[in-house]
């Protein structure tokens, strides 16, 4: 248990150094800009509209202590620290007196669960056919499946969630192109928002799941590729182990294991194609949110989907690594 | 390294198809150089015909002929990929060499860092990188804080093929022989790594180009440079799609993805020739 122990040691200490440089991260270009980030987002509001000059006044002196300006620097960088922390990021500007907390916690539900089940589909799905085309090697199908995922594995999201809105937006309009469910129904467990709430995930999960399968699919081939050529694989199959059996307990099994580490290693690069997807179809996540924070100029907002991307990205990591060891056992020993 | 090559081509099929994409891609870039119109001159022809003989790719409402502004557009964002796997390169062969010869802590405390910048989502701090910078913001400091990210997956790679090395008998041997570290890395590892050095770059330039399409379609960069995103960024702007000025997103999504899937087939099939198994599979496979 002590060896258990110590990998779930180690595994959390490399999530806090994440979330450690993230946040620095962030830190340094907020405070790296060579503008004057207030007065830029007091004219980006200010330029829609009349605005009375004690409110700007008031939201002036809001921004500077939201934006950590006064102090010293030590000063500024603990207020950063604890604004963060307490998940306090002001007021939104763009749906003003909203708090940026209410919206992120909004939005937050439909990106989760978007990314959720279309990362899990496309990476069961990837590598049930890789696994399959990397031990029937022969198979036309299975080979011309390579061929497709060869073909969309390079493309990035943006392109591809184009195409698909192209296609079934104007070519063939048979899917809900924009929106996370029909404006008017009440958010509430009724079939038919629950229907519509699905409809309308349709496209923007195709998108992910059509770019995802493409990599796990290439991946696992080349993985069971390499298995197979092991000595117990061949072992198994002198001793007459079925075929399906030896794929499955023998191949496959092992070949999975790092996939589970690929898994964890891309899961920030399919949040920024998730990011990209939901603003193509106007999905309302995280990605929308942030897009349209830029547009509208709301500084807290855009810093707060930035911390809570970092944040969340790190849990889903963090959440793969722990499950990690039921796969491969020998965490648990060294 | 002719010998590499030339298998490469008489055994890979994807290897043949990839480098033709990549050609024509390089090709059209050149061709940037004898444009009769400066890049970022606009209404200097009739706007929004459909292609022709006189404007091959059409022209935009802008008064752009898109095949020339194409050609400046892929030349940039090619140059723009080009720089951000140059930078990156050299990071990731230090970190990569350092950490997969030296192994113990100094490996230990490279890894952690690596693979924080694996897993940071990139997309929202360059966005966050926007918002800061607005206007200011150019191409160069774009790709030099790409490449400051886009280093990690690779160092691993690179980590992985040194530390085998490491094993190998003729290490040893050169390190009885007098060679310091820096001598073993660079003159007798160096060579093995060269392959999978390609590789990446390819791989990188995919993963820095689909960014930055991403950014300029949202109009989050220097949206005055001609740049395949920043095409389709104007192409929205005057909504093209629903004007039915298809050419105006049609050629430029097209180059680009040849771009990408021509530089993703030279990756794979170079990844596939370094590895002698699936070399033997294909030559069996061939003959």
């Amino acid at each position: 248990m002590s060896g258990y122990a110590g990998y779930v040691g180690r595994r959390l200490a490399q999530f806090l150094l994440v979330v450690f440089i993230g946040i620095n991260i962030a830190y340094v270009i907020t405070h790296a800009s060579p503008i004057d980030p207030v007065e830029q987002s007091i004219s980006a509001v200010t330029s829609f509209g009349n605005t009375a000059p004690d409110a700007i006044e008031q939201m002036r002196r809001s921004l500077r202590e939201l934006y950590g300006l006064g102090g010293t620097p030590v000063q500024q960088y603990l207020a950063f620290w604890k604004r963060i922390l307490s998940a306090d990021f002001g007021p939104s500007l763009s749906a003003f007196p909203t708090p940026v907390g209410t919206l992120i916690g909004r939005a937050l539900p439909w990106t989760a669960g978007l990314l959720t089940v279309s990362t899990l589909i496309a990476w069961v799905l990837g590598n049930l056919l890789g696994g399959l085309a990397g031990y029937y090697r022969q198979s036309r199908g299975l080979k011309l499946m390579g061929v497709i995922a060869m073909g969309l594995h390079p493309i990035p999201y943006y392109i591809l969630a184009m195409l698909l809105l192209i296609l079934f937006g104007f070519i063939w309009p048979v899917l809900p192109i924009s929106g996370g469910a029909t404006m008017n129904l009440p958010q509430t467990l009724t079939p038919e928002f629950v229907w519509s709430v699905l409809q309308h995930a349709i496209l923007p999960a195709l998108s992910l799941i059509l770019i995802g399968v493409g990599s796990w699919f290439l991946g696992m081939r080349s993985l069971v590729a390499n298995v197979l050529a092991e000595d117990y694989v061949v072992y198994a199959e002198l001793a007459g182990v079925r075929s399906w059996r030896i794929l499955t307990s023998y191949v496959m099994r092992n070949a999975l294991v790092p996939q589970v580490t690929g898994l964890a290693m891309s899961l920030g690069g399919i949040f920024n194609g998730a990011v990209i997807t939901e603003k193509v179809f106007g999905y309302p996540g995280l990605g929308s949110l942030l897009v349209d924070a830029v547009y509208a100029g709301d500084y807290g907002l855009v810093l707060g989907v930035t911390t809570i991307s970092i944040l969340g990205v790190s849990v889903g990591v963090l959440a793969i690594d722990l499950l990690y060891p039921l796969l491969d056992p020998r965490v648990k020993v060294s | 390294m002719v010998v590499f090559l030339r298998d490469l081509l008489r055994y890979r099929a994807e290897f043949r198809i990839g480098l033709v994409l990549v050609a024509v891609v390089l090709l059209l870039s050149v061709l940037a150089s004898f444009s009769p119109y400066p890049p970022d001159s606009v209404y200097v022809v009739p706007p929004d015909l459909p292609p022709s003989l006189t404007y091959w790719f059409g022209t935009t409402s802008r008064g752009q002929d898109v095949f020339w502004q194409l050609s400046f557009a892929i030349r940039n964002t090619l140059l723009f990929g080009g720089t951000v796997a140059l930078v990156s390169r050299l990071v990731a062969l230090a970190v990569g060499l350092v950490s997969g010869y030296k192994g113990g802590w100094i490996d230990r405390a490279l890894m952690s860092v690596n693979d924080t910048f694996i897993v940071i989502p990139l997309l929202p701090v360059l966005v966050l990188f926007y918002f800061v910078m607005r206007d200011r913001i150019s191409w160069l400091m774009l790709a030099l804080i790409m490449a400051c990210f886009g280093w990690a997956y690779d160092a691993r790679l690179i980590r992985s093929v040194v530390m085998s090395l490491r094993q190998r008998e003729f290490t040893q041997t050169s390190l009885f022989s007098g060679m310091s570290t820096r001598q073993v890395l660079t003159d007798e590892h160096l060579p093995y790594v060269v392959p999978i050095l390609f590789s990446t770059t390819m791989n990188n330039m995919v993963w820095s180009i689909g960014l930055e399409v991403t950014l300029a379609v949202l109009g989050f960069t220097d949206i005055n440079i001609p740049t395949i995103g920043g095409m389709i960024y104007w192409a929205n702007q005057h909504t093209a799609m629903v004007a039915g000025i298809w050419w105006w997103i049609a050629f430029p999504t097209i180059a680009v993805i040849m771009a990408f899937i021509g530089l993703f087939l030279l990756a794979v099939s170079v990844n596939a020739h370094i590895d002698p198994r699936s070399r033997l599979w294909n030559v069996g496979e061939a003959s």
